[in-house]
């Protein structure tokens, strides 16, 4: 099990999840942040006084995911955040996978595996 | 001997008055210039409201979009009433109320007047021409772009605005009509005119991103229910300037009846709409019953002069669910209308100024429509000017916006619209102290 944690452009957060969608990953958080990586700041202007703002607005997504969807979701979120396709641009966001010790879902009280629940292998093999 | 304190007092009025006719005299305090002043005034004090409907637009479109893009529709809302105030004085208002022939005027470019009425009556001219203007933002709010904005703003008021404006009320061909046209305050002058021009301007900019997804329709909610709601009351409130100001006079007293039409049309609208969109929606819908006041005020304005409380109450009633099914006609044929602008002016617009056809009775406005045994003369002579006015506005429109695209592109990119217009078009942040979620988008 994984925690997938994905910083990525909020004008980028509708073609994420279409991505995402497309592999048949719905469930997620979505949060909004503000930071800062490689891009530094950008400007912007104040009743005629130029600033630099140092941190952007960003949207953080965590997902739950069992093993044989750990490569799927990194490759679905690369592919919905980076601007203009191959390309990319300083500032696109950043990916962390995290090792999960545990999930529990709450309403029932099922653990690991099973409560991080979807579509995957594990899931399909523990219904068996 | 007693006096009685009434003789004292018009023994004091008589010592007053002797006293103080002469005074009058002196400075020519007529009657006649009472009246006349009385008028001025009352134009004045109406131009000021129908200024506050700017604010009133502001609120409406802001609230109903994204806060991405407050700044911008903010900026446009400010900017179209200055740029156009001044294309109106240069060139509007000689096209619209100069001596000319039954398309245009030719004279009083530049405007000055001879005398204090004239500025009162250019001041009160202006401020319709910049609710035309205005309405259009709403329409193609989200994704236009700035300095295209700008240009259109400058064209509808020197010249569209004021050519349809010459036609009905600057004695051109459909005041000329056999039976003219009638419109008292504007629904198609100013809402119909400014409707047409938003639906041109949505069709050449085409939906936002993520409105429409293959056959499914994303609703795209506006950022604050409130500041819309605070919207359409100022609005609503100017709209007591708008129709009763229309008189032009103060000593024309159906100036009360006209407030009183007024009123029952928005109630009626906002009630019908309310009442429709509970039996169809299970839950009475807060935008749409907002926007369907409106829609009823629209309504309203072609006949407020002509029309009995009663009839004010059914065209009212009729604009509320025309507003309602409007809105969910453009979206099913993909035209995207951010705040419902087309669906307001445009369609309540057409339905106010055919209404006059229907409803319009002697004892109010002069002439009776088809329901009052006017026949269909008066119906014929509206649905005429309907015609004429959709088909020049929707037309030079369509073109101007497609000719704007190819000179120097109508819409902004997709990454700029994505990032939203307030940082890509003007740097600046609407809410800077408070997170913006990325949910809606």
């Amino acid at each position: 099990m994984k925690l997938i944690i994905a910083i990525v452009r909020p004008e980028k957060l509708r073609d994420v999840k279409e991505e995402l969608f497309k592999e048949k990953i719905h469930m997620m958080t979505v949060i909004d942040v503000r930071g800062c990586g490689q891009q530094k700041g950008f400007i912007e202007e104040y009743r005629g006084v130029i600033e630099e703002v140092e941190l952007h607005r960003k949207v953080m997504l965590l997902i739950a995911i069992n093993e044989s969807y750990v490569k799927k979701t990194i490759d679905a979120i690369t592919k919905g955040a980076r601007t203009n396709g191959k390309e990319g641009k300083v500032g696109d966001g950043k990916i962390f996978a995290v090792n999960l010790e545990d999930c529990i879902r709450i309403r029932t009280g099922e653990k690991g595996v099973a409560a991080i629940g979807g579509e995957s292998e594990e899931v399909k093999k523990l219904k068996k | 001997m007693k006096i009685k304190k009434s003789t004292l007092a018009i023994f004091f009025l008589l010592l007053f008055l002797s006293l103080a006719v002469p005074a009058l005299a002196e400075e020519k305090l007529t009657l006649e210039k009472t009246a006349k002043s009385l008028d001025l005034v009352w134009v004045l004090i109406a131009a000021f409201l129908v200024f506050m409907m700017q604010a009133g637009f502001a609120m409406v479109e802001t609230g109903f979009t994204r806060a991405k893009n407050a700044c911008n529709i903010m900026m446009k809302n400010l900017l179209d009433f200055c740029c156009g105030a001044l294309a109106y004085w240069a060139i509007g208002f000689g096209i619209m109320f100069g001596v000319g022939n039954l398309f245009f005027g030719k004279t009083n470019f530049f405007f000055g007047g001879t005398d204090m009425w004239q500025y009162a009556f250019w001041m009160f001219q202006v401020v319709f021409a910049a609710t035309a203007a205005t309405i259009v933002s709403g329409a193609v709010a989200e994704r236009i772009k700035f300095i295209g904005y700008i240009f259109y703003t400058i064209f509808i008021t020197a010249l569209i605005y004021p050519l349809v404006g010459h036609w009905i009320w600057g004695g051109g061909w459909l005041a000329k009509l056999p039976i003219p046209f009638i419109d008292f305050a504007g629904s198609t002058v100013v809402h119909s005119v400014g409707g047409y021009a938003g639906l041109a301007g949505t069709i050449i900019l085409g939906p936002r991103i993520g409105k429409y997804i293959g056959k499914t329709i994303k609703p795209i909610k506006g950022h604050s229910m409130t500041l819309a709601a605070l919207g359409v009351f100022l609005l609503w409130f100017g709209w007591y300037g708008f129709n009763p100001g229309s008189t032009l006079s103060a000593n024309n007293w159906s100036i009360a009846v006209i407030a009183v039409t007024t009123t029952l049309a928005a109630c009626a609208a906002a009630v019908a709409a309310m009442t429709f969109t509970w039996i169809k929606y299970k839950k009475p819908d807060v935008g749409l019953t907002l926007g369907a006041a409106l829609g009823g005020l629209v309504a309203i304005t072609a006949g407020t002069a002509n029309v009995s409380p009663a009839s004010s109450i059914i065209i009212g009633a009729i604009g509320g669910i025309l507003y309602v099914e409007a809105v969910g006609f453009f979206d099913r044929i993909k035209v995207d209308d951010p705040v419902g602008a087309v669906s307001c002016h445009a369609v309540n617009g057409v339905w106010g100024t055919l209404a006059v056809g229907l409803f319009a009775q002697k004892e109010f406005g002069g002439v009776n429509g088809l329901f009052f045994g006017g026949g269909f003369g008066q119906l014929i002579s509206q649905l005429i000017g309907v015609v004429a006015v959709f088909i020049f506005v929707f037309g030079s429109m369509i073109l101007f916006f497609k000719v704007i695209d190819m000179i120097i592109g109508l819409r902004v990119s997709k990454e700029d619209e994505l990032k939203g217009l307030d940082l890509s078009e003007h740097n600046a942040e609407a809410y800077a102290d408070f997170p913006i979620s990325a949910a809606n988008d």
